[in-house]
């Protein structure tokens, strides 16, 4: 008899999809289908309980590059000695786990006067940036499938980034005010390239590479009447500015979704600034939120638990005995290119995958361990890899949407024998840390 | 557990009327003892003063608005934080600290017991990791059910039992204390970018009232004989002139009676009063009504209030109360955080500057002490800042130095920029009243918990009771400068939270044992109520229904009031 687990959530990506159904075999030791995920997400389930390609012991790097199979103990031994010596490590990722894994690793940086940062540091840290510049007017996703008849999706593309954010929440659900679903909704996606996402939007603004400040800015006058210099802003013709306005003012309930296109590109913060502008201003005409499609499936948990414990949601310096913030300054690729930092811990994330090479290039150099179930870039050039049990998977734990709302993720199966969880393996580095600072 | 006797202190206890006696405190195994052994560690508390932990009745320290202050003031922590000591985690902030100086900061002033306002039913996994995270304080968290869908339709079909079944289920799945109402039917409006001003604006497209949703709740509250009753923010909050909406509210419990097994004896609490007792028609003629709003309260018995102090700092704004923090943000232009809960509330969060060279942050700043002063009855009549809309909590210290002194009252109001326009358009000059060390036990600890319907085990000093004591170095009858009451109430000699001390010459010894406190109505969901929250959730939230409820190890050290009415 196969086993099967309703109401499980997805630990893929920010929209945390809960309404997977997972089967198991009957030792509920392997899992043989999954329902309702996307591809990416049920891939993820079925790929973890595919053990044969999985490292379920700690690997040490030897000096002839080749890595050597170590004790659970002996990681924790290292990771602890490694923290402890170090003056000024980096504890960098947290968008890959749970909320409580993140706390005991908070703990630890603590103890360690350590630097903690998560990804949005290559991702939305300037949108964190521009709410503390200008605030965020928004909503939880389900206010959207139930009122929203404006949908803009700036720098994004959730048909393959988000694949059921459309379809859970923001263009076909109906809703208690959204009986007709599509229907009732106006579409608008703005991206330089033609994207399925931009295939079904009533209207796509082709807007040029880099200039998306300018087109919100030229949509702000252009939702107060004012009048728009030049016939083509951004790249989009002057009246499709006017009609896109006009389509925005005119609805009852609206929300600019956006993503990396508009928060690393050129701008930054400042283009996040003008889009929460554009979403404030349309307040006074009519219900406007803007909600940020956070990647990772608990980034946003990661920024809500160092906020309640520190006061600051990514970048965050422990090294001086209290927190400091300045993005910039304390940013993870920041101390990394300066090489300020002498021993870098990486958990729930792939810094060797995303960070400019100069920075990749300092974490091989660098004592380090890299914390992950998969093998991946930075497991390869780290110098301890410590393999752990899939959170969502293997083991629950807490995670928060991209719209703050927190869900706890389920454990459908059990990991493979004698593997650790991260809260398992950061809790004995913590009681480590603790005996090694009391001599 | 260790005994302790509390020796020679001057003692002020309502619970027990004892008016500042010398008498000894007993604490033995966490509770209050009425002797103990000659082991028992002594503390002298000569020349001292001994009271009960202080209860906390309305406060915003955990969950997502909270965190999003944090998050979006990261100025909030300039000059704030403190380092890793040997019992305390690094700890900063401002106007909304982090949950480790929060804990911190209420155990330093003798609170033990504090009340998280506005959980927004969706977010309480959220509200529960922070109050996990709370150290030493025992915390409990309101649920909001003034603009819950369920609530609206249940009411308007006139369906008490399923409103009934319906707080009792949703208490459960949050780990709720009690209901709380914010701006009724307002944050609902507030989903079109609408709001309801008065008692009777219809919410749209719901064909129900604030007033009707109001007397609904009041109702089903006293059927279920909840320990705390409705526990309201009313309509129409910072307005000048809305003194009036605010009394329309309040008349809608006219004359009903409390019905519940815990020693409750109002069936409203209003909340942050200040706010809502408002005169004129503009800011240019806004002036004090709390003339009104006291004299309404001392003549009804079955209500109580609490004061939201503004105490003239720069602070951070956060309620549930959407619209109204759109209007604040349009008023001084700073930037602002709005959060729509799908079926449930809506909030915002805006920064705000109390100035007080600003005529209107001076009248607000005189009317919260002017309520505090009018009002006759002290046990239900309590302190607080509304925290952190009108001030942090931990100026707490500092209202109580001027209620209990005339002479700082004055020179604060000689020293405002506007001094004659602030003293003509309140009533706080010509009152001379100075609250006693007794009154204020009355307002911090007896008056709250009672009205919590925690009265058995808080705010007192009866034997039985949790030992929650807190010792302050300072003699009522020796008050030399009204500074050292604002000096002693900071920063207590010492505190035991449940018989263990936690705070020492003002220093956090110990983390405690904390709970967290949650009501367990008990009432069966019936077959209609299960209907409708399976369809509701399977229709119009984001959220499957089995994914809803809090499990026990976010609570991990719970203490559930059974109500078996």
């Amino acid at each position: 008899m196969t086993k099967t687990i309703t109401d499980v959530i997805c630990p893929f990506c920010g929209t945390l999809c809960d309404d997977l159904i997972v089967t198991t075999d009957d030792e509920g030791k392997k899992i043989v289908d999954v329902e309702n995920a996307c591809a990416i997400g049920a891939e993820k389930f079925i790929s973890a309980s595919n053990h044969q390609h999985r490292k379920t012991r700690p690997r040490k790097l030897q000096e002839d590059g080749s890595f050597k199979e170590i004790t659970y103990d002996e990681a924790v031994e290292y990771t602890a000695q490694m923290l402890v010596n170090a003056k000024k490590p980096s504890m960098y990722g947290w968008s890959s786990t749970s909320c409580e894994a993140q706390s005991v690793g908070h703990e630890i940086a603590e103890l360690c006067g350590a630097l903690v940062d998560n990804t949005a540091a290559v991702c939305h840290g300037t949108t964190l940036v521009a709410v503390q510049n200008v605030g965020i007017p928004s909503c939880t996703l389900g206010e959207v499938k139930n009122r929203a008849d404006r949908i803009i999706f700036w720098g994004c593309n959730p048909a393959h980034a988000h694949p059921r954010h459309m379809s859970r929440y923001s263009i076909f659900p109906r809703g208690y005010f959204t009986g007709k679903g599509q229907k009732q909704r106006k579409i608008i996606v703005v991206d330089p390239r033609p994207t399925d996402t931009a295939g079904i939007a009533d209207v796509h603004l082709q807007v040029e590479q880099g200039y998306d400040y300018e087109l919100l800015q030229a949509l702000r006058a252009a939702v107060r009447g004012q009048e728009i210099s030049g016939d083509i802003v951004a790249g989009v013709p002057k009246e499709k500015v006017y009609e896109a306005a006009e389509m925005l003012k005119s609805g009852r309930f609206g929300v600019i979704f956006f993503g990396m296109g508009v928060t690393q590109s050129l701008g930054k913060d400042h283009n996040i600034d003008a889009a929460i502008m554009l979403t404030s201003d349309l307040n006074n005409y009519t219900k406007f939120s803007i909600i940020a499609m956070r990647g990772h499936y608990n980034v946003t948990g990661s920024g809500q638990v160092l906020g309640w414990q520190f006061g600051f949601p990514y970048s965050v310096d422990l090294s001086r005995g209290f927190a400091r913030y300045n993005p910039g300054e304390t940013g993870t690729i920041e101390v990394l290119k300066r090489k300020e930092i002498d021993a870098m811990f990486v958990l729930g994330s792939d810094p060797g995958a995303h960070f400019p090479m100069q920075c990749v290039k300092e974490i091989s150099r660098l004592p380090s361990v890299a914390v992950d179930p998969h093998i991946t870039p930075t497991t390869e050039i780290c110098k301890v890899h410590v393999p752990v049990a899939f959170v969502g998977v293997e083991v629950g734990g807490n995670c928060y949407r991209m719209d703050n709302v927190p869900i706890e993720a389920r454990k459908v199966v059990e990991p493979p024998e004698g593997m650790m969880t991260d809260t398992e393996f950061l809790k004995a580095v913590l009681k480590r840390v603790k005996e090694l600072r009391a001599d | 557990m260790s005994e302790y006797i509390i020796k020679n202190g001057k003692v002020y206890d309502p619970k027990t009327g004892i008016k500042g006696d010398i008498s000894d405190v007993c604490i033995k195994n966490g509770k209050i003892a009425e002797k103990v052994s000659s082991k028992a560690k002594i503390i002298d508390a000569k020349g001292k003063t001994v009271m009960a932990g202080a209860v906390e009745v309305h406060a915003h320290v955990a969950g997502p608005k909270v965190n999003e202050g944090r998050n979006f003031r990261p100025e909030d922590k300039l000059f704030t934080y403190q380092p890793t000591g040997k019992n305390t985690r690094m700890a900063g902030g401002f106007s909304i600290p982090t949950t480790f100086k929060t804990g911190y900061e209420y155990a330093k002033m003798g609170y033990t017991t504090v009340m998280e306002a506005a959980m927004p039913p969706l977010y309480a996994r959220h509200v529960h990791e922070e109050i996990k995270d709370t150290p030493i304080i025992d915390e409990g968290a309101f649920p909001v059910f003034g603009n819950n869908w369920f609530v609206f339709e249940y009411l308007k079909n006139d369906e008490m039992d399923n409103v009934c079944a319906y707080i009792s289920w949703l208490l459960r799945a949050t780990r709720g204390y009690a209901i709380k109402i914010v701006n009724p039917g307002g944050s609902e409006a507030w989903g079109w970018g609408e709001n309801c001003a008065t008692v009777n604006d219809p919410v749209p497209y719901f064909d129900i009232t604030p007033a009707e949703i109001v007397k609904g709740l009041l109702t089903a509250n006293e059927k279920m004989g909840l320990p705390h009753s409705i526990h309201i923010h009313s309509n129409n909050l910072g307005n000048p002139g809305n003194f009036e909406t605010t009394l329309d509210t309040l008349k809608i419990a006219e004359g009903v009676r409390p019905d519940n097994k815990f020693g409750r004896e109002q069936v409203l609490h209003h909340t942050h009063v200040q706010f809502h007792s408002y005169k004129g028609d503009n800011w240019a003629n806004f002036e004090s009504g709390s003339k009104e709003i006291a004299d309404y309260f001392n003549k009804n018995k079955n209500m109580t209030m609490d004061l939201g102090c503004v105490t003239l700092d720069e602070t951070t704004t956060m309620t549930a109360d959407g619209p109204f923090e759109h209007h604040l943000t349009s008023l001084n232009h700073l930037k602002w955080a709005n959060v729509d809960v799908e079926l449930e509330t809506s909030s915002g969060i805006v920064p705000y500057v109390y100035d007080p060279n600003i005529k209107v942050c001076a009248i607000q700043w005189c009317i919260g002490l002017e309520l505090g002063l009018l009002a006759k009855d002290p046990m239900r009549t309590f302190i607080t800042t509304d925290h952190p809309n009108a001030g942090p909590f931990t100026r707490y210290p500092r209202i109580m130095k001027w209620l209990m002194s005339d002479k700082t009252r004055q020179n604060m109001l000689k020293g405002f920029k506007n001094s004659d326009k602030v003293i003509a358009a309140t009533n706080l000059a010509s009152i001379d009243r100075e609250l006693t060390m007794y009154e204020i036990a009355q307002m911090t600890r007896a008056g709250p918990a009672r009205s919590l319907g925690l009265y058995n085990i808080f705010g007192g000093l009866a034997p039985g009771m949790d030992a929650d004591v807190a010792v302050f170095n300072i003699d009522e009858d020796r008050i030399e400068d009204p500074e050292d009451i604002e000096k002693a109430f900071s920063a207590a000699d010492c505190v035991f939270k449940s018989g263990t001390m936690v705070v020492e010459n003002g220093e956090v010894i110990s983390n405690g044992n904390k709970r967290t406190l949650w009501v367990d109505a008990k009432i069966p969901m019936n077959q209609q109520v299960k209907r409708d929250v399976q369809m509701k959730f399977l229709k119009f939230y984001s959220m499957n229904l089995n994914n809803y409820e809090v499990s026990n190890h976010y609570v991990p050290n719970p203490y559930v009031i059974e109500v078996d009415n």
